[in-house]
């Protein structure tokens, strides 16, 4: 019997079975459609975290005082601000040092208010170098960034974030307008590019804040301490491949010059990788489990593949015995059910596919959630889906092919 | 062609069958030798439990014999393989149940190119040979016809034109007639009698001593053995 004559076999047992192949179907179809949404789930959150933190700057390194929990200040003195200073910033910067460190940015910040005539705006204000625009990967839409003139003569100049800009002067145009700062009056020469909301990383908003020179900052706004310390070093690699060679770098120079072993180390280096790793790290651990669920629900569906095709296999016994008495060799038999599961399989696949697809666009709305559906996804969940009608029908097409035709024929 | 060979189409000798459940082994057939010519029309007797039905079994190559020899039409059936059986079945066999046995979800000319599908035939000559067969049943017009809409001896009549599809040297019938009216059970036989005029080998196994009658030849088996073996055309003549 030739393949076509079997699967034409196979559908007409289909077609006239249509409430039981559709509950079969059924079983399959919530499975896949099940795993496409789930994946789909995860992917589009992993999409969407690591878009915002690529938009960080994915070559970035961050230097912080003391241990990793400094900025939480439960460390003590080991987590005070002052182990970090313009000098390791400066030592950093240098190309014999560290040849994979492509850009030093030494920052440090504070909350303060700012002022416009009749108008206060809280913002965290950054102290930095004209490299921070490169290091942390964003550019200005308005005006310029600071100069190393800026730095050298601690001028008092700031560049606005959008969100800052938009607060503090709503559509008047901002460039060349004085914004008061702890008293001293800022000329605002720039306004930084939106990058949308925060990362869900990150509790600063990117787009709120006032950057001006790191000396301005240390010298006329904060004072005390911060006139050597900084609060952060933002490095920027050479390549994403150079990352590690470049926090190696940083880490022997400033063990180096603060003269301290890798075990009492006042410093620590994070990189936007870590930071990505972690986060999408979480997304997938919860994407593995509800795939998971999903694919229970997928073995089950297999399952009532088996179900049905044995009930079948049970119910036409005498349909085989009459096949094998006309000349059906047990190849055929067997290939004969084996199509019908894999068509119930298809079919199910297929439908499962559409419901996964329509959710997709659908569920997002609801759950403000991305999903991102790959075709290689789609195509893989109909072939995943032909196998388990395969695979679980294989068993009973067996027993149906191995039934002696006098036992089939004669069951009533 | 079946009539110009010189060669029995059935060739028993001394075939036994036994039958292991448990413990326990029944001798059903208990060294049958018989031999069927071509053209031939036997009528297979015997009250049940007398082996009528094993003994069709085995003459369908449905059942593989205990001991003994079975040749089918030149071929050495009792040495074959599931495969070789099967095709077998196909090529020289063709089958009459009393249960019809048709497919009830596809129209007659379907039902009669079964076999067909399995010899592997193209799909234009299996449906030429198909709607040929129902035609010589007197089907002609019941062609897409689905076994639900077809009366009992139509039906029958669809069966009987999937046995004779393709051209077997034997049709094999198990109590063609048990399940219908004798409206039915008149036309059935009517139409047997005409294969066998136009030189089929015909095998009925059948208790109706009146259906036995029609056929040229009566075999009585009783307790696995042949009782009598007689041929009616010789004493009718």
């Amino acid at each position: 019997m030739s393949w076509l004559e079997t699967l034409r076999t196979g559908l007409d047992a289909v077609r006239s079975h249509r409430l039981r192949s559709g509950l079969t179907m059924l079983g399959i179809l919530i499975g896949i459609a099940a795993v496409i949404l789930t994946v789909g789930f995860g992917e589009g959150a992993q999409a969407r975290v690591s878009g915002e933190i690529n938009a960080l700057g994915s070559n970035l390194l961050v230097v912080s005082p003391g241990s990793a929990t400094a900025t939480g200040g439960i460390r003590g003195g080991f987590g005070s601000a002052s182990t970090l200073t313009q000098a390791d910033a400066t030592a950093l910067a240098s190309k014999t040092v560290a040849p994979d460190i492509a850009g030093v940015a030494a920052a440090t910040q504070r909350s303060e208010t700012l002022t416009v005539t009749g108008t206060n705006w809280t913002t965290t204000v950054v102290g930095t170098t004209p490299d921070w625009l490169s290091v942390r990967a964003r550019s200005i839409t308005e005006g310029r960034f600071l100069t190393a003139a800026d730095e050298n003569t601690d001028a008092a100049v700031v560049v606005l974030g959008a969100t800052t800009a938009q607060e503090l002067f709503g559509f008047r145009d901002p460039i060349g307008q004085t914004v008061s700062v702890n008293g001293l009056p800022l000329t605002v020469i720039g306004v930084l590019n939106a990058v949308g909301a925060s990362a869900s990383s990150s509790t600063t908003n990117l787009d709120d804040q006032a950057v001006a020179p790191i000396t301005t900052v240390a010298n006329r706004i904060f004072g005390g301490s911060t006139r050597t310390s900084v609060q952060s070093i933002y490095l920027e690699a050479a390549s994403s491949g150079a990352l590690s060679a470049a926090y190696q770098e940083a880490n022997a120079e400033l063990l180096r010059l603060h003269g301290v072993s890798v075990t009492s180390a006042d410093f620590s280096i994070a990189s936007q990788q870590s930071l990505l790793t972690t986060a999408t790290s979480v997304d997938k651990t919860l994407t593995e489990l509800l795939a998971s669920i999903a694919a229970i629900a997928l073995l089950v569906g297999g399952i009532g593949v088996m179900n049905i095709m044995l009930v079948s296999v049970t119910e036409r016994i005498r349909e085989i015995g009459l096949r094998k008495a006309l000349g059906a060799t047990q190849r055929a038999i067997r290939r004969q059910f084996l199509v019908e599961a894999s068509v119930l399989g298809l079919a199910g696949g297929v439908l499962g596919t559409g419901f996964g697809l329509a959710g997709a666009v659908v569920l997002p709305h609801l759950i403000s959630n991305p999903i991102t559906i790959s075709p290689t996804a789609a195509v893989g969940a109909i072939v995943v889906a032909v196998g388990i009608g395969i695979g679980f029908g294989v068993y009973p097409a067996t027993r149906a092919a191995r039934l002696p035709p006098i036992d089939a024929l004669r069951s009533e | 062609m079946t009539t110009a060979s010189p060669l029995p189409v059935i060739d028993l000798q001394d075939v036994t069958k036994t039958y292991k459940t448990g413990a326990l082994a029944v001798q059903a057939v208990r060294g049958v030798t018989l031999s069927i010519m071509p053209g031939e029309y036997v009528a297979i007797m015997g009250p049940s439990g007398s082996g009528k039905s094993t003994l069709m079994h085995i003459l369908g190559c449905l059942d593989p014999l205990t001991t003994g020899s079975f040749w089918l039409a030149g071929q050495d059936v009792s040495r074959m393989s599931d495969d070789e059986l099967a095709e077998v079945r196909n090529r020289r066999i063709g089958f009459v149940f009393q249960q019809f046995n048709l497919l009830p979800s596809l129209p007659a000319w379907r039902n009669v190119e079964l076999p067909l599908c399995y010899a592997g035939l193209r799909r234009d000559e299996r449906r030429r040979r198909a709607v040929a067969a129902l035609r010589r049943v007197g089907l002609a017009d019941r062609i897409t016809h689905r076994p639900g809409e077809l009366s009992g001896g139509q039906q029958q009549r669809v069966a009987i034109a999937r046995a004779l599809v393709t051209d077997p040297a034997l049709v094999l019938a198990d109590e063609p007639t048990g399940n219908l009216d004798s409206t039915a059970t008149a036309d059935v036989l009517a139409l047997f009698d005409e294969l066998h005029q136009s030189g089929r080998t015909i095998v009925l196994i059948t208790h109706e001593r009146d259906v036995a009658h029609r056929a040229g030849r009566v075999i009585r088996l009783r307790d696995g053995r042949v009782e009598l073996d007689r041929d009616q055309a010789a004493v009718r003549s």
